[in-house]
């Protein structure tokens, strides 16, 4: 039983305690359930801080594998499965993520969520405990049990709580997943049966060139999926104008991040040559999101369809750091994902909070509600201004260092010039569909809502809420040096490996 | 002393009535009556047998049947009264909801 | 941690961080005091009042304050010429980039710092009274605290980008004022320049931050050019490794200036971004003053005077840069004649002096340009304050009018047409006086400020660059024209509007600040005579700049500029005050200069060109890509009608046929047989229970039967 007092394995089942806790509770009683949930996603973050930062057992300064729980686990025929969970500068900051945003996603549904609170909370709870899973496995099969379990909680997330097409959207959401984690488990068998473990310390530098590619492939059918990259994207729309704000919240702040993540974890490092092969491709493709889903936001007249396509934009410039294969292009990358589900987060937040009030989510009906609501207008034009990369905020931080990484200005050069200055034109369509965005919603005279609906600026609960999220947008953008740290270590281990991998 | 084939045969006569009671009778009471006719028939037998082979098992036997017998009036007559309560009669020929 | 640069001889450059930090905390205390306010008086009853005065007092000493500092740092820089770099913190550290908070104090900067936190300060006060009769007419009293929070964001963010020692530091600035601008010229977002409620103003300042971010484009590439050929944003470093890179690659050299270029493009509103500078005049007039004629749009003047090392080296990136200016100030000098708003003409008057300007750091006349940002910064600053002093006096005016004679409400009234003004210097004596002034030292008469500057900078290009002294000339031609024209037309003449009969002189705060930046444009001039002895200002940014080129005055040249603007002046005179324009009357240009009147004052369809080429095929290909591409045929045609419909039309055909015909048919016949057989059985169930008593007997009697007679 030494595995279940394991730091990480504290840090990734710990909510399962607050799912006990709320099966015992009436579902009648409501304030107690929300209680009950936020207060252990709290503590869920207090323990992945401590694990991480008070425990001792966690060097920030060392680029390997750390907090290792590591056991046998299915063993039977030749298989070499484990349980086997372990922290590094390339999730810790995910999985940060990941305890952060749950309980700001928990609070932001207090009035939001009136039905069946109860199983929300459970099936939140769960999310969670998914995700971090994902972010600190170690073992391809763990991981790949961790990755389709999330989708469990989010397709009820999506289709009880959601919009009114949520069944589409929610069925749409597990399908496309499905399709692409298919692929990936077939490579992720022949992996294990091949090269007889599935930890992925021990397949790095074994896996055969000349299997390299398809693998990758498998890989990449899974994690672009997920990211969404272009022209992956065609779920990500559905599933977040349908799902409740606070699964958007978590749906493009953590679980698009998986997608990422995977390609940082395991494409790059088990298949060095066959991601430099198909860097070009990536970088590409990487580009035309960008570009793309920048034009597409700028059409949308639903404020949440305009954010959701940001996200295709932003997630462009992610992949385009990451396999920029420099210290530059990958450190901008991790910090970027950090960035979007702040500021994107934030956005969903801020674009629920009105919903949740006007029941319409429609630009052409909003305009001057700067007037009625300074709060929440100034708030979300911080956010806005985050999102679309102004220096001094977070967002600028990553694009930049991305972009630079890209360029191909630092050490090692798979980036591309092309590529980094048609990604720079991203940034002045960023600034487009942005203040079209501000602006229909908050200047101009008073459209049809503002004027014959009654409105509130932002209560003391949705401003604690939003809070968290502005703090680390201005930290990140003034000081981002911690955040550099707790990756860097690592991060030039990976960098090492790629050269490495260039030069054979 | 007489002999024990006169005991069958009124036993016999006494169980064929209280069979021919049965199926051809349409009020259930006199059905009922019938049935009871048909386990004195059976009384009867036992205790003539038991007077011939010398043992009490038989006349046990018959305590035994008296009893359940009661037993069966009890329910029986209750589930008269409760059928004639909803359906105000007892002619057997009106309960046959069992038809296939 | 601030103070630990601090040594004993440059005791105050250890201070310069506070330029930044004191017009932040200004911005924090106007922020949240009122919400202080609202809390004490909630929880104890109090009756406290954050008043409109608090929020002008707080806001105006943080300005105070940055000119405190920046007067300081001056002071210290007298003693080591050679200033200071203070670091405060580090920034992005990240494989080989290296990039700090790093200050950095020397004549350059300094002068900067001077020039914003001096007009910035005497703006702020001048405001405190502007706003608080602007935030009455436009109705919404609670905005007044929001525009000193956003003027101290536009101080402190102009603060970085002038004190930055890396280029991504100066980019920071940079995009800072770009955002305060965006906000500032939507102040009003909810209505047009007339306050009626319209998208205009919110309109115009999305256009500025999207033209600006258009510009940051070009300063972005040429960033990533210098890191990737010189390693570094480190101004120093940067510097040192230029001339190796223009021995090697020159091309690579000029690449960065022409991206630098347009960056400066952006924010100094040159050809071809300039067209977002005009709408800003939808902001406050204070903002116009101190934003779009002072300081912020002299950010790319700046940027080249930084960069002057890099662009020195190539005389071609000097030649394109040199002729970018000149033709920018040669172009808006010609819409200016053409406006009838008092605003525009001052705004396009700004573009075109910008042109100026970056016509002569291009040239290579470092001091020249800086020397006319100066003075263009008091002398521009004067008019559009004095020009707001003008709208107030009308509006005024206008009130008056409504009041006494119950005119209708419902007239709109543009109380910044010049063809609304007329014979003001009656009414408004002090505003007409130090327009004057502003107009002398713009128009460049001897001995305003505006003269000796550009006289300058004329100078240079007749020596270095003969094409752009020639379009320079015909710019300053037409500037003292469109100025004369426009004194004539405001304060000269007959009242054309009863608002103008009625309008009133502006109260003390706001003439004196005015008052003080004439007594600079008059003077400011003697900063730098070209007299040998006196080039103090050059002498001064020697210590930056290195070893300058010191001109003498040339007679040849000076008197030309004079003369043609003596001529110009007089040419105005006879056209708009010989005799003087009456209410209705058409422009005595229409009739001479015909279809190119009809370009000037449409500012040659520029905007309309950019709205149909660049904005519409944009928003029509964003249309189309949504639309089309991305729901149509992604979403809706590939995904729902090719892989959902013919996944579901496989489940039918499985289904139908293959299931229900099929599969679901051989249970059927054994179902059916089932059935048969017991609707046979079913006969015998009568429901009689004689039958079944009958049965039972005859059970009975065949088991006896059997038994007694077959199994024996």
């Amino acid at each position: 039983m030494n595995f279940l007092f394991e730091p990480l394995t504290i840090v990734t089942f710990f909510p399962l305690l607050g799912v006990l806790a709320l099966l015992l509770i009436n579902s009648e009683q409501k304030t107690a359930i929300r209680w009950t949930a936020l207060v252990t996603a709290l503590l869920a973050f207090v323990i992945s801080l401590w694990a991480f930062f008070f425990s001792g057992q966690y060097d920030v300064a060392a680029p390997g594998l750390q907090l290792v729980a590591k056991y046998d686990w299915i063993t039977v025929a030749g298989w070499n499965i484990r349980y086997y969970l372990a922290a590094d500068g390339l999730s810790i900051l995910l999985v940060l993520l990941t305890t952060f945003l749950t309980p700001i996603a928990i609070l932001s549904t207090w009035t939001a969520i009136e039905e069946r609170v109860k199983d929300f909370m459970i099936f939140f709870l769960m999310l969670e405990i998914g995700m971090t899973g994902v972010f600190l496995s170690q073992d391809l099969f763990l991981f790949y049990i961790f990755w389709e379990f999330t989708l469990v909680p989010m397709y009820f997330l999506i289709g009880i709580w959601g919009g009114p097409r949520r069944m589409y959207a929610a069925v749409k959401f597990f399908l496309y997943t499905m399709a692409g984690s298919i692929l990936m488990l077939l490579a992720i068998l022949w992996l294990g049966i091949n090269l007889d473990t599935f930890a992925v310390p021990e397949l790095i530098g074994k896996v055969p060139a000349a299997a390299q590619m398809l693998l990758f492939v498998a890989f990449t059918a899974a994690f672009a999926i997920k990211v969404p990259m272009w022209p992956l994207h065609s779920w990500l729309p559905d599933a977040h104008v349908e799902a409740p704000t606070a699964g958007s919240v978590i749906l493009a702040g953590v679980l698009l991040k998986m997608g990422t993540y995977g390609f940082l974890r395991f494409n790059l490092p088990l298949f060095p040559e066959a991601s430099i092969q198909a860097a070009p491709v990536i970088g590409a493709l990487a580009v035309i999101g960008i570009i793309y889903g920048a034009a597409v936001s700028y059409a949308q007249k639903d404020v949440k369809k305009l954010v959701a396509y940001s996200s295709v934009s932003h997630l462009g410039f992610v992949m385009l750091g990451m396999f920029a294969m420099n210290s530059l292009g990958i450190q901008g990358a991790i910090l970027q994902m950090i960035n979007h589900g702040l500021s994107t987060g934030a956005l969903f937040l801020l674009v629920g909070m009105i919903y949740e009030q006007t029941h319409t989510r429609e630009l052409a009906v909003y305009g001057g509600l700067w007037k009625i609501m300074p709060v929440y207008g100034a708030l979300t034009l911080i956010v806005t201004l985050s999102s679309m990369g102004l220096p001094g905020l977070n967002g600028f931080v990553g694009e930049f260092t991305i972009l630079l990484g890209a360029w191909g200005a630092g050490s090692g050069s798979y980036g591309s010039v092309w590529f980094a200055a048609l990604s720079a034109i991203g940034v002045i369509l960023a600034a487009i569909y942005m203040l079209y965005m501000f602006q229909k919603m908050f200047l101009g005279p008073a459209g049809e809502i503002t004027k014959h609906h009654p409105l509130h600026d932002l209560n003391w609960r949705e401003i604690a809420t939003l809070l968290p999220l502005l703090v680390f947008i201005f930290w990140i953008g003034l000081y981002p040096k911690p955040f550099f740290d707790l990756m860097s270590p690592t991060v030039d281990e990976l960098v090492k490996l790629l050269s490495a991998a260039a030069l054979r | 002393m007489i002999p024990v084939t006169y005991y069958i045969i009124f036993s016999a006569v006494l169980f064929s009535l209280g069979t021919l009671g049965v199926l051809i009778r349409r009020n259930s009471l006199v059905i009922f009556m019938s049935i009871e006719l048909m386990l004195n028939a059976a009384n009867l037998s036992f205790v003539a047998f038991s007077r011939i082979h010398e043992s009490f098992s038989g006349q046990i036997f018959v305590f035994f049947i008296m009893a359940v017998a009661a037993a069966e009036v009890a329910v029986g007559l209750a589930l008269i009264v409760t059928i004639y309560r909803s359906r105000h009669t007892i002619d057997i020929d009106g309960m046959s909801s069992l038809k296939g | 941690m601030l103070f630990s640069e601090t040594t004993s001889s440059g005791q105050f450059f250890g201070l310069v961080p506070w330029i930044v930090f004191a017009p932040i905390i200004g911005l924090l205390i106007n922020i949240f005091a009122p919400y202080l306010v609202r809390w004490l008086n909630q929880t104890f009853k109090t009756e406290l009042v954050w008043s409109e005065t608090a929020t002008g007092l707080v806001a105006s000493l943080a300005a105070g304050a940055t000119f405190v500092i920046a007067t300081l740092q001056l002071i210290s820089l007298g003693q080591h010429h050679e200033g200071a770099i203070i670091p405060v913190a580090e920034w992005i550290h990240v494989g080989p980039l290296a990039l700090d908070w790093n200050f950095r104090v020397d004549s350059l900067s300094t002068t900067m710092m001077l020039v914003v936190s001096g007009v910035g300060t005497l703006i702020h006060i001048y405001a405190i009274g502007y706003m608080h009769e602007d935030v009455r007419f436009k109705n919404d009293v609670g905005r007044y605290n929001r525009f000193f929070v956003f003027l101290n964001l536009f101080i402190a963010a102009m603060m970085i980008l002038v004190s930055g020692d890396s280029y991504l530091m100066l980019f920071v600035g940079w995009e800072g004022v770009g955002l305060a601008s965006f906000l500032l010229i939507g102040f009003w977002y909810d209505m047009d320049t007339l306050g009626r409620p319209s998208w205009a103003n919110s309109n115009a300042a999305k256009k500025a931050f999207i033209t600006n971010r258009v510009g940051d484009f070009g300063f972005l590439i040429a960033g990533f050019l210098i890191f990737s050929y010189m390693g570094s944003f480190q101004f120093d470093t940067v510097f040192a490794a230029a001339p190796e890179l223009a021995h090697a690659h020159p091309e690579i050299l000029l690449l960065i200036t022409v991206f630098m270029l347009i960056g400066v493009a952006g924010k100094s509103a040159q050809i071809p971004l300039y067209v977002w500078l005009p709408d800003a005049m939808a902001g406050p007039t204070p903002v116009s003053a101190l934003i779009h004629a002072a300081t912020m749009v002299t950010a790319g003047v700046y940027l080249v005077t930084r960069s002057a090392p890099i662009f020195s080296l190539s005389h071609d990136a000097q030649y394109i840069v040199a002729t970018v200016g000149a033709v920018t100030a040669l172009f808006a000098a010609t819409i200016a004649v053409g406006q009838y708003d008092i605003k525009k003409v001052l705004a396009y008057s700004t573009i075109s002096q910008l042109g100026f300007m970056v016509a002569a750091v291009g040239m290579g006349a470092y001091v020249a340009g800086m020397f006319h940002l100066v003075t263009h910064a008091f002398f521009k600053a004067l008019l559009f304050l004095s020009a707001g002093s003008v709208i107030l006096g009308l509006e005024r005016g206008h009130h008056h009018l409504a009041h006494g004679h119950h005119a209708d409400h419902a007239e709109v009234f543009d109380p910044g047409d010049m063809r609304n003004m007329g014979g003001l210097r009656k009414q408004m004596p002090v505003t007409f006086w130090v327009y004057m002034i502003g107009t002398l030292a713009l128009a460049g008469i001897f001995p305003f400020a505006g003269f000796w500057s550009k006289d300058e900078i004329l100078l240079d290009a007749s020596r270095h660059f003969p094409h752009v002294y020639w379009i320079l000339t015909a710019a300053a031609f037409l500037t003292a024209f469109y100025m004369g024209r426009q004194v004539w037309m405001v304060f000269f003449g007959e009242a054309r509007h009863e608002a103008a009969a009625h309008a009133q002189e502006s109260p003390l705060i706001v003439t004196i600040p005015l008052m003080i930046l004439a007594a600079l444009s008059a003077l400011g001039g003697f900063m730098n005579l070209p007299f040998a002895g006196f080039h103090n200002f050059a002498h001064w940014l020697e210590h930056t700049l290195g070893e300058i080129e010191v001109l003498g005055l040339d007679f040849a040249v000076a008197g030309i500029s004079t003369l043609l603007a003596l001529v110009a002046s007089a040419f105005s005179w006879f056209l708009y005050l010989r005799k003087p324009l009456t209410s209705g009357q058409p422009d005595p240009l229409k009739k001479p200069l015909g279809l190119l009147f009809v370009g000037m004052e449409n500012k040659w369809f520029i905007d309309e060109a950019y709205q149909h080429f660049i904005l519409n095929a944009y928003a029509n290909l964003s249309k189309f890509l949504a639309q089309t591409i991305d729901w149509d045929f992604w979403h809706e045609w590939f995904h729902n009608s090719v892989i959902a419909k013919n996944f579901v039309g496989l489940t039918r055909f499985l289904a139908d046929p293959v299931d229900l015909g099929v599969v679901d048919n051989l249970s059927k016949v054994l179902a059916d047989w089932v059935q048969e057989t017991s609707q046979t059985l079913r006969e015998m169930q009568t429901g009689y229970v004689r039958h079944y008593a009958l049965s039972v007997l005859v059970g009975v009697v065949a088991i006896l039967g059997y038994l007694l007679l077959v199994s024996r």
